[in-house]
Formats: structure tokens, C-alpha cells, sequence
């Protein structure tokens, strides 16, 4: 039978292996991206619009596109999930009501994205006749992102210490002033935080802007929220599947430009994380 | 006054608190208007077990057996990947790595959720479909197996995250325990840790496949989307999914095409509903 030290040290080295197989594909495709997308980024390729069938030119409106489509779903889905988080940790008893709303944020959570386009589709495109535009896109977005930010701004509003609130309220402010004087700021960190996660994760998706918000090709800006949009992963996909003789460096640039986007807004959120959790007095 | 802002305040507050209620049940409504519609035109049965997705053909065809068995044969060549190098990874990660390394590589798989799946495919494409090419000698490499191997990647961050912090969780004095009566840290690894977190480790699996069984742009691009019934991890397969996202774009709006497509919608949603509750009830089992 085999010494037990030793078993420990191969099944440890088989763990070690593993694990480097789980992450170094991770930095083998950033690398091949950035080495093969390096040389098509240059301003003309930011600030232009595509030319000759997107075969070259620059991503300008796709860029443009992805962050009005993130502004604006951030915008929708911020004010209603925080909201949304404090009913749930200040509010709400344990009754059969709120573990129903918990169900259903893991729910919402766990809907695959295409299936989102459907339903943004059927409700925001054609029943409320938004037509595929901006608006509808970042509505669907906005779904999609709320339980991130419920859950994430719930986290944060929960480790704010309950002595906090007993004091204010033993001062007689009422509930809602407790929270938002006393509680929220301390919650806020957090807050921000998973609502930045949950836009780099808005950023790169494609399947719910499909049908209600991308376009191919348009060859001016949006003018207001009820025009299409050109959107960077949509753009990303049509010139890697569709396009034939595309040059592979433009495929690069613009899979690198999104990556940068997504990777950059990651790194924000875990500076402000560490920030604030070394600040942190309790 | 002020008494009558703070109702206005907290009855927002609780119209906020259901939305999550709200959006579920109008997800469920909007897929089963056209859904139902749909079955108005054609057969359940046909619709569930007919071998043929002929959407344009005349009459249409829309059997998505086919398109069951692509979701499925990805999804287990995905899960038989992830699943065991998942889970050895977040052991490794939570009970063998050093401090430091700990950081770094939870920091790796953090970075692994953030790719965009659109960039996965592209990757995918450009390096992984090629290889498969030339490594089994086919006419393309446009296969389920790449879409396994692809979609293994996009599972392995939520199955490593979650089930790290199942092992996290297992108390503390198991450990002493087995300690003290002279095991190894790798005896106390898999008789004891992992028995421990099994609940919290099979919810990430769970987890894992609902990502791997709803994901779209990623499998489609690497796939290569023939909607026939697959013989094995060779050939090329059509999803749920991606059937949903490459034909949405191209039907009259209310045409039976169209509803069916809603139709594939509601069997979705309705299979990661299932998955979602399940896996939920495993992570409450602990606590």
C-alpha cells in the first residue's frame, strides 16, 4: 500500500495541475488577443465609422452604441434594484411572500439571455411599440441586470452593523430616514461595486440586444433612443461569422476593445472593493 | 407632511421589492402567449419528438428533438469536462494554495466569468476549431466537441466559485477532529471536506449547467448549426439556443415560425426554471 505522504503529494500536484488548467487558458486567450489586436487600434479605428462593407474603417458607432444601451439600462435598473435590496433587508418579514421574491431573483437570475431577447421582443418591441431601438434594448438590459444589483446591494445593506439603525431609531428617526441617512451611505461601496460587475457583464452581451436593439449596419448616429443601434459584441459576431474576407486584425481590434472595456470596468470594481474595505472601522 | 413622504417612500420600496415577482411571471406570460398559439397550429407531440426542423420548408416541419439532443450532447461533453476539473480546482483553491496564490488565482477565475461569450466564440473559432480540424482529420472543425470544450470554460467559473465557498463553509472543527486522530490533509480533503459540501458542490454543478444549457453566441459560432439529430461529439449540432438566436431575425412577425420559435423559448425557460429551484433548494439545505 502506498505511504500516505506520498499519496498526498501526487493527489496535491494533480490538484495543482488542474487548477493551472483552469485558469492559464484565461491568459492564453488575452494574450492572442492582444498580440494579433494590437495593431489594428489606432484613433482611426476608435473615433471612425466603418467603411467598404466594415472591411476597414473603425468601430466608432459600436462603441458609441454599447454605452448608450449600458448608461441607459444602468439607469433603469440602479433606482429599482437598491430599492428593490432595501425592501428585502429592511423591510421585509420572513413570510412566504418574501421568500417568493427570493425565488424569483434566482430565477430571473438563472434565464438564459436569449430568452431575454424573446420576452424584450414581445413585450417592449412589439406590445408597447418601442419598435427595435435603444430604449427597448436597454429595458431588456435593465431585467437582466436587476438581480445582480438586488443581490449584490442586499449583501451590502446586510453587513452594515444593526447597532447603526438602533441608535437612529432610538433617536426617533423614522425607518425610512434610518435607512437612507444611516444605512445606505455605509452600504454604498458595496452598492457600487456589483452594480459595475453587473454592467461589465451587460456590456459584453449579445443575445438579448439581437432582436430588440442592434442593427447590422447604420450608417449615421442615433439621433434619439428610438433608433437602432450598432452594438460592439453584435458588431464583433457579424464581422467574425458573416462578412467574408474580413481581415483577421479588425476581427482582433474589436475583440480586444470590447475585452479592454470589460476587463477595465472588472478592475474598477475590485479597486473600489478594496478600497473601501480597508476603510471599513467596523 | 413628512409622515406622508416616507409612506410614498416605502410603498415604492415594496412595488421595487416584487418586481423580481412581476418580471418572472411576464417572462412566463409573454413565452406562453405565443406558445400556446403555436401548439393552436401544430402538435405537441410533433412539436416535442418530430426528428426534422424544416422552419421554411412546405408544409413547415418543427420537430426540435434535434435540437434537445444538440443542447444535451453539449451540455453533458461540457459538464463531463468542468464538472471534475471544476471541482478540483476550487479544492485546490480553497484548502492546498498558498495565501498569496490564493489571490491570484480566485482573481483568474473571476477573470475567466468576464469574457464576453461573444469574444469565447470568437477565440474559439479562430484557435480551438481549426485544431480539431487537423487533430481528427475532419472536413471541418465546426463540432459539438468544441462547443463542449468552449462551454466547459463558461461553466468552470461559477461551478470554482461556488463550490469554493461550499468547502469554505464546512466547520471548522470537522477538520481538528480528523486532525487529531492523525489524517492527512489530503484524507481530510475527500473523506471529509468534500462529503461536507457536497450539497453546496452539486448547486454549483446544477448552476453550472443551467449556464451551459442556456448560453447562445458562444456555442454558435463553434457548433456549426446543422439541425439534425447527432450521432457523437464529431459532427456538427444545433442548440436550443442558438436555433432561437440565428432564425429570430429572419421570420414575419405572428407567423407560426415566429411562435415557434417562442415556443423553444418557453421550453427553455422552463427547463433553467426547474434547474434554478433545484439547485437553490441543495444551497439552502446547509443552512
Amino acid at each position: 500500500m502506498m505511504n500516505t505522504k506520498t499519496s498526498q503529494k501526487i493527489a496535491f500536484s494533480a490538484l495543482l495541475a488542474v487548477t493551472l488548467m483552469v485558469i492559464l487558458p484565461v491568459l492564453i486567450i488575452i494574450i492572442i488577443i492582444i498580440r494579433e489586436g494590437i495593431s489594428a487600434i489606432n484613433w482611426q479605428f476608435i473615433a471612425s465609422m466603418p467603411s467598404n462593407g466594415m472591411r476597414s474603417g473603425g468601430i466608432m458607432p459600436a462603441i458609441l452604441g454599447t454605452i448608450y444601451l449600458v448608461v441607459l439600462s444602468v439607469a433603469i435598473a440602479l433606482p429599482v434594484g437598491v430599492l428593490a435590496a432595501i425592501y428585502l433587508n429592511e423591510y421585509a418579514k420572513d413570510n412566504l411572500l418574501t421568500r417568493v421574491i427570493k425565488l424569483s431573483i434566482v430565477n430571473l437570475a438563472g434565464v438564459p439571455s436569449v430568452v431575454y431577447g424573446l420576452f424584450g421582443l414581445g413585450l417592449f418591441v412589439i406590445f408597447m411599440k418601442f419598435g427595435v431601438s435603444i430604449l427597448s434594448g436597454a429595458l431588456t438590459l435593465a431585467i437582466m441586470e436587476l438581480p445582480v444589483i438586488i443581490t449584490t446591494s442586499k449583501e451590502a445593506l446586510n453587513s452594515v452593523p444593526q447597532s447603526f439603525r438602533e441608535v437612529s431609531l432610538s433617536l426617533g428617526v423614522s425607518r425610512w430616514k434610518t435607512v437612507r441617512h444611516v444605512v445606505l451611505p455605509h452600504a454604498l461601496p458595496g452598492i457600487m461595486t456589483g452594480t459595475i460587475l453587473s454592467i461589465a457583464r451587460i456590456a459584453g452581451e449579445t443575445a438579448p440586444i439581437l432582436f430588440t436593439a442592434a442593427a447590422f449596419y447604420v450608417p449615421r448616429l442615433p439621433n434619439s433612443v428610438f433608433d437602432q443601434v450598432m452594438v460592439l459584441p453584435y458588431h464583433l459576431f457579424i464581422i467574425s461569422t458573416q462578412i467574408p474576407n474580413m481581415p483577421k486584425n479588425l476581427s482582433y481590434g474589436t475583440a480586444l476593445v470590447l475585452l479592454m472595456l470589460v476587463i477595465s470596468m472588472n478592475l474598477a470594481a475590485i479597486v473600489i472593493r478594496t478600497y473601501f474595505r480597508k476603510r471599513k472601522k467596523w | 407632511m413628512k409622515k406622508l413622504a416616507d409612506d410614498v417612500i416605502e410603498k415604492l420600496i415594496f412595488i421595487c421589492g416584487i418586481t423580481a415577482i412581476v418580471f418572472v411571471v411576464l417572462i412566463f406570460v409573454f413565452l406562453m402567449k405565443e406558445g400556446v398559439s403555436f401548439f393552436g397550429e401544430y402538435s405537441f407531440h410533433d412539436f416535442l419528438l418530430g426528428k426534422f426542423w424544416y422552419p421554411t420548408s412546405d408544409p413547415p416541419r418543427f420537430g426540435i428533438l434535434p435540437l434537445i439532443l444538440g443542447s444535451l450532447i453539449i451540455t453533458l461533453g461540457a459538464s463531463l469536462i468542468a464538472v471534475p476539473l471544476g471541482t478540483m480546482a476550487a479544492l485546490y483553491i480553497s484548502e492546498v494554495a498558498p495565501k498569496g496564490a490564493k489571490d491570484v488565482l480566485k482573481a483568474g477565475v473571476e477573470l475567466l466569468a468576464a469574457i464576453p461569450s461573444v469574444v469565447v466564440g470568437f477565440i474559439g473559432m479562430v484557435t480551438l476549431v481549426p485544431i480539431i480540424k487537423n487533430v481528427f482529420g475532419i472536413p471541418t472543425g465546426l463540432t459539438a466537441l468544441s462547443g463542449c470544450i468552449m462551454l466547459a470554460f463558461m461553466a468552470m467559473p461559477t461551478i470554482v466559485s461556488i463550490s469554493e465557498d461550499a468547502i469554505n463553509a464546512v466547520p471548522w472543527q470537522y477538520k481538528e477532529g480528523a486532525l487529531a486522530l492523525g489524517a492527512t490533509k489530503w484524507q481530510i480533503m475527500y473523506r471529509i471536506i468534500l462529503p461536507a459540501a457536497a450539497p453546496g458542490i452539486i448547486a454549483s454543478v446544477m448552476l453550472g449547467i443551467g449556464r451551459v444549457i442556456g448560453e447562445t453566441m458562444a456555442v454558435m459560432m463553434v457548433t456549426g448549426n446543422a439541425a439534425v439529430i447527432p450521432h457523437g461529439f464529431l459532427e456538427s449540432v444545433r442548440t436550443m439556443t442558438a436555433t432561437i438566436a440565428a432564425e429570430m431575425g429572419e421570420t414575419v412577425r405572428g407567423s407560426i415560425h415566429y411562435k415557434a420559435l417562442f415556443a423553444i423559448g418557453a421550453v427553455l425557460f422552463i427547463i433553467t426554471f426547474f434547474i434554478n429551484f433545484v439547485a437553490d433548494t441543495y444551497l439552502h439545505k446547509n443552512k
